[in-house]
């Protein structure tokens, strides 16, 4: 193999699997660290800048991070379970003072270009969040009375109190956006006549797709869409529901129709699948928290029609279906043969997916579509095929989730900023990088590295009546400081890498002898498929790199395989001639403003 | 000195030898020694040995003198048996408890000034007697926990660090072990486990005295220019008469092939276990106590450090066999066994009038 370039930023910012898997990639050991510490200001604000909202995320985000968190691939015995990430994050939010302070000015002379935004969604957010503190005029638009998008009307108030939303998008809405909320935007060309520098579409996917069977016209007046009727309940038009309902979907849309029922007077309420329990959208611990709450999920059950007695909704029937897997491992639905099924219900509710639509988009403005009604946006510079038009978040690739609109928010800034600027969209700044040695004394290093062995920690909860009874009232309540402390030292602090000088290494074996996972091993040189089988312990992640050093005195070369390394720095503690070295690597992505551009390159925010 | 204490968690696939066993459970505390010393790795190698061989951490029965090196058993096989005796008395020890309980395996470990200097006496007494046990030497020129004076093993005309020159002829344990008569004597470095821990394993299942003279670079006060316990200097002069490929026990996949092929031939021992040694030098006969002494004579004149398995007898005998002691361990003789009464006393009386 050729030495590893540890030069180029990709190769240390993969190690740090959780930053690497953040769409924003979000400096996570870092803020964790400053938890640990107590420094719950500074943590708040690292995430600030690279996610937007560290209080909404901290209890509704997807958490890419945490399934590709390394301290789930390091564990002894049964417990795989990754560092509570997001909920840390919460941490910093619930226990930060006021920052206010701390969050950037917007400069009174303004730089003399207006941008409008469509839609007041998390992306739209963090494009203003980006633009404004550059001097750009925003003007955003949404239909609904008040920002936020979806995690305001969708999102269930027992998983995120209005309180912190209204926190984290009145941060940005008091950067000087010119807010037009309650206005629906109805013609794109209206918008493009009055003349702004740029325009982004932050519309979302605002369609719940419906169920077209027997009995859904007749009985139509208890058969409810999940999204809107989850943004009703949202803004209070709904407070009640049957005692009977039957939520249709397994995905997390599903998961807060059911829980939501449950809070508006359904009494037996039941979610239906067509798919089996594994296979189901929603994540892992959404269908814990509905089952907690005493929410059955019927699985591999069809629905075939909607059961009425003179148009009064009575029940639904279902076909009973199994999995049948064909030689290459798909998987098919196939009829039990079983007779139907019948479900007693007073109420459906439909949450069996989520659709993009652009009536108000004309399709001759010179905005490209495919033959799936989506527009052609370049998922790098998110713009689509009329230049100074651009889209981000679930209105440019579909419905994702909220940190990847954020992420898609940054990127379109940037974008925006370039166009503005008369420069190419296509050529993207660098991440800010910084590496440097953490070592403090003979055997002193500025990080914990004495791992701990504890198992992960349970976020408490609200007693389940009270929080049944109460759709306001949150489930969770969070990390106490104390045992926040505790689940943040179960981080490895994967961004204190290890760096190897083979200039320095003596062949002693010192490292390779205390590892306690094997990672090192001095050999000859091979390719990277020999090399990988030859090396103490078997490496067979490929997602993991292995770092290669160049020729040592012997012939040999020092490999290590980043897969199970936990950052303990005995290596570097036992090294006689420090060729280890334990250096933490800071890596911010460059958001837009002058160190964007090719034109200034003035170096990026320094790190905390 | 590092305050660290070694994490726990191992890699996933860290395997269980078949008594259960991962390597890490024949690991002691953390290492006192200076990052680099050459004896972390010889505990290590001995980590690995005792993995590979499935012993029992409790049928092991480690004693040592004083020294960095006599330090290192508190670092391995934390639950074994320890004896840490007084400065060269390792050797006395150890005969006395094997006398005692011949049922344990006994592995003493020195260093060149507990041996070759005060402990030089005991030295040649154990390797006289046969006593079954491992004796390993961790052989780095100097006195490193007194801070680096010359012990007796220095060779003649190296430097110091502080730039003195040795000018006393150096003891070759290695010689003087087959001299004395030694049943099982090798050589190695802790730099090169794929050589050293098959030595180890060797050693340990030999039933009588096997000596192992292992070089160990003092990284502190013996690892310059000049040295010749350095690293690089160790490296440069090795001259590998053969390596040992075990077949008879289960081993783990070997990944190192830093030796050329050569001819094999297999040693059956007294237990019927089967040793393989590949023949680095051609002419080397690992069987002959003569031969071996003038061949490491003959290099060592060179300047050559001779390593690998010097001798072994496929067949030799032990102190118990010499004395002609009972087969169980005192500890297991009841006072039936040990005061067999007077009719026997009266045998006894009678077979020496
Ligand atoms: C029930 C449900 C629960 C969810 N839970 C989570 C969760 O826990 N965690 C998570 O990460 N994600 C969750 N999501 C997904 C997440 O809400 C979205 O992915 C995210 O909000 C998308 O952001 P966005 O900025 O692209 O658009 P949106 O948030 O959808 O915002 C778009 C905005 O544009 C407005 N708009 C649309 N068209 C027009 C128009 N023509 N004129 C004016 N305004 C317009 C809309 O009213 C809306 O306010 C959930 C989604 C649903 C449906
Ligand atoms: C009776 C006695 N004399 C002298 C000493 C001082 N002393 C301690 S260690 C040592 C030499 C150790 O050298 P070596 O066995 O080579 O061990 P190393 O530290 O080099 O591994 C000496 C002379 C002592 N501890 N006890
Ligand atoms: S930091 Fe060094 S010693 Fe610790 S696990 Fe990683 S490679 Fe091994
Ligand atoms: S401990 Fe240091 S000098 Fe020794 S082998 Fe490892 S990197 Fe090289
Ligand atoms: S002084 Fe020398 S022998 Fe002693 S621990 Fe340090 S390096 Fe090893
Ligand atoms: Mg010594």
């Amino acid at each position: 193999m050729k030495p590893t370039d540890i030069r180029n930023p990709d190769y240390f910012h993969k190690v740090v699997d959780c930053q690497w898997a953040c769409p924003a990639h979000t400096p996570v050991p870092e803020y964790i660290r400053l938890i640990a510490q107590g420094r719950y200001d500074d943590a708040y604000m690292i995430n600030w800048y690279s996610n937007v909202f560290p209080g909404v995320l901290g209890r509704t985000c997807d958490r890419p991070c945490e399934p590709a968190c390394r301290r789930s691939r390091v564990e002894d015995g049964q417990s795989t379970e990754p560092v509570a990430i997001c909920r840390l994050k919460r941490v910093a939010a619930d226990y930060k003072d006021d920052i206010r302070a701390r969050l950037p000015q917007v400069p009174k002379q303004k730089n003399g270009k207006r941008v409008a935004l469509i839609g007041a969604g998390p992306a739209s957010l963090t494009v203003a969040r980006d633009l404004a503190p550059l001097g750009y005029h925003l003007a955003v638009y949404d239909q609904d009375p008040q920002g936020g998008g979806m995690m305001r009307t969708q999102i269930p108030k027992f998983r995120l109190p209005e309180s912190v939303l209204d926190e984290e998008v009145g941060y940005i809405e008091n950067l000087g956006l010119e807010t037009h909320f309650g206005q629906r935007v109805d013609s794109l060309k209206a918008v493009l006549a009055e003349n702004y520098d740029a325009v982004f579409v932050g519309c979302g996917a605002p369609r719940g797709r419906d169920l077209e069977i027997p009995g859904r016209q007749e009985a139509a007046a208890n058969i409810h869409i999940g999204i809107d009727w989850l943004s009703s309940v949202s803004f209070g038009h709904i407070e009640k529901i049957g005692k009977r309902v039957i939520v249709l979907g397994g995905g997390n849309t599903a998961m807060d129709c059911c829980r939501s029922s449950k809070r508006l007077g359904g009494e037996d309420v039941k979610v239906i699948v067509r798919s089996g329990y594994e296979e189901m959208k929603a994540s892992p611990w959404e269908k814990e928290d509905a089952t907690h709450e005493g929410i059955p999920i019927l699985n591999f059950l069809v629905p075939k029609t909607f059961v009425h007695h003179n148009g009064k909704l009575t029940g639904m029937t279902f076909e009973k279906v199994k999995a049948e897997y064909d030689a290459k491992g798909r998987r098919r639905l196939v009829p039990t043969g079983e007779p139907d099924h019948l479900y007693e219900c007073d109420d459906v509710l439909i949450a069996i997916g989520q659709e993009n639509s652009f009536p108000w988009i004309e399709r001759d403005v010179g905005i490209e579509f495919d033959e799936w009604g989506m527009p052609k946006v370049d998922e790098v510079t998110f713009q689509s095929s009329r230049p100074g038009v651009f889209f981000g978040g679930d209105a440019a690739f579909g419905p994702k989730n909220i940190i990847w609109a954020v992420a898609h928010g940054h990127e379109a800034a940037i974008s925006i900023d370039k166009f503005c600027n008369g420069e190419d969209v296509r050529e993207r700044p660098a991440p800010m990088v910084n590496l440097m040695s953490q070592k403090m004394g003979i055997h002193e290093w500025s990080y914990d590295n004495d791992v701990s062995l504890d198992q992960r920690f349970k976020v408490p909860w609200n007693d389940v009546r009270a929080t049944l009874k109460n759709i306001k009232l949150e489930v969770e309540k969070g990390f106490d400081p104390a045992t926040a402390f505790k689940e943040a030292q179960r981080c490895l602090n994967c961004d204190a890498q290890t760096v190897f000088s083979h200039n320095l290494c003596i062949e002693c074996d010192a490292c390779v002898d205390i590892c306690p996972m094997d990672c090192i091993t001095f050999t000859d040189n091979a390719d990277e498929s020999d090399l990988r089988k030859r090396l103490n312990a078997p490496a067979t992640n490929l997602t993991q790199d292995l770092y290669v050093s160049e020729a040592l005195k012997t012939g040999r070369i020092m490999a290590k395989d980043e897969d199970v390394c936990l950052h303990c720095g005995l290596c570097a503690e036992r090294c006689p001639t420090g060729a280890w070295d334990m250096q933490k690597f800071f890596l911010e992505m460059t958001h837009a403003g002058p160190s964007c551009r090719d034109k200034h390159s003035a170096p990026g925010r320094k790190a905390a | 000195m590092t305050y660290i204490a070694k994490p726990k968690l191992h890699h996933p696939t860290l395997p269980a030898n078949k008594i259960g066993f991962t390597r890490r459970d024949y690991e002691g505390k953390i290492s006192t020694l200076c990052a680099g010393c050459g004896h972390d790795s010889i505990s290590a190698a001995i980590i690995q040995a005792c993995w590979e061989l499935d012993i029992e951490p409790h049928r092991v029965a480690k004693l040592s003198g004083i020294g960095c090196s006599s330090k290192t058993p508190d670092y391995f096989l934390g639950n074994s048996h320890g004896f840490n005796s007084v400065h060269g008395r390792m050797p006395s020890v150890l005969t006395g408890a094997n006398l005692a309980n011949r049922d344990l395996i006994y592995l003493g470990v020195s260093g060149d000034g507990d041996s070759a200097s005060i402990g030089i006496g005991q030295f040649a007494h154990v390797m006289r007697r046969g006593v079954n046990m491992v004796y390993i030497v961790e052989n780095n020129g100097v006195y490193g926990l007194t801070k680096g004076q010359f012990s007796a093993t220095a060779d003649q005309g190296s430097k110091s660090k502080r730039g003195v020159v040795n000018s006393d002829s150096p003891v070759d344990l290695a010689a003087l072990a087959l001299q004395l008569g030694a049943t099982f004597v090798g050589r190695s470095f802790s730099g090169d486990k794929g050589q050293l821990v098959p030595l180890i394993k060797a050693a340990i299942v030999h039933p009588g005295a096997a000596f192992l003279d292992v070089i160990s670079p003092c990284v502190a006060f013996n690892n310059h220019t000049g040295s010749t316990r350095s690293y690089e200097y160790v490296r440069e002069h090795n001259e590998p008469v053969n390596r040992i490929d075990f077949d008879y026990w289960p081993k783990r996949e070997e990944i190192t092939v830093e030796y050329p092929e050569g001819e094999v031939v297999s040693v059956t021992q007294h237990d019927g276990s089967v040793l393989r040694l590949r023949k680095l030098a051609k002419n080397y006969d690992a069987h002959d106590r003569i031969t071996a002494m003038n061949y490491i004579q003959q290099h060592q004149a060179k300047g050559e450090v001779v390593t690998g398995l010097l001798y072994v007898d496929p067949d030799p005998e032990d102190l118990h066999r010499h004395l002609n002691t009972a087969d169980a361990p005192f500890n297991a003789l009841s006072a039936g066994d040990l005061c067999p009464g007077s009719a026997a006393l009266e045998k006894i009386n009678a077979s020496l009038r």
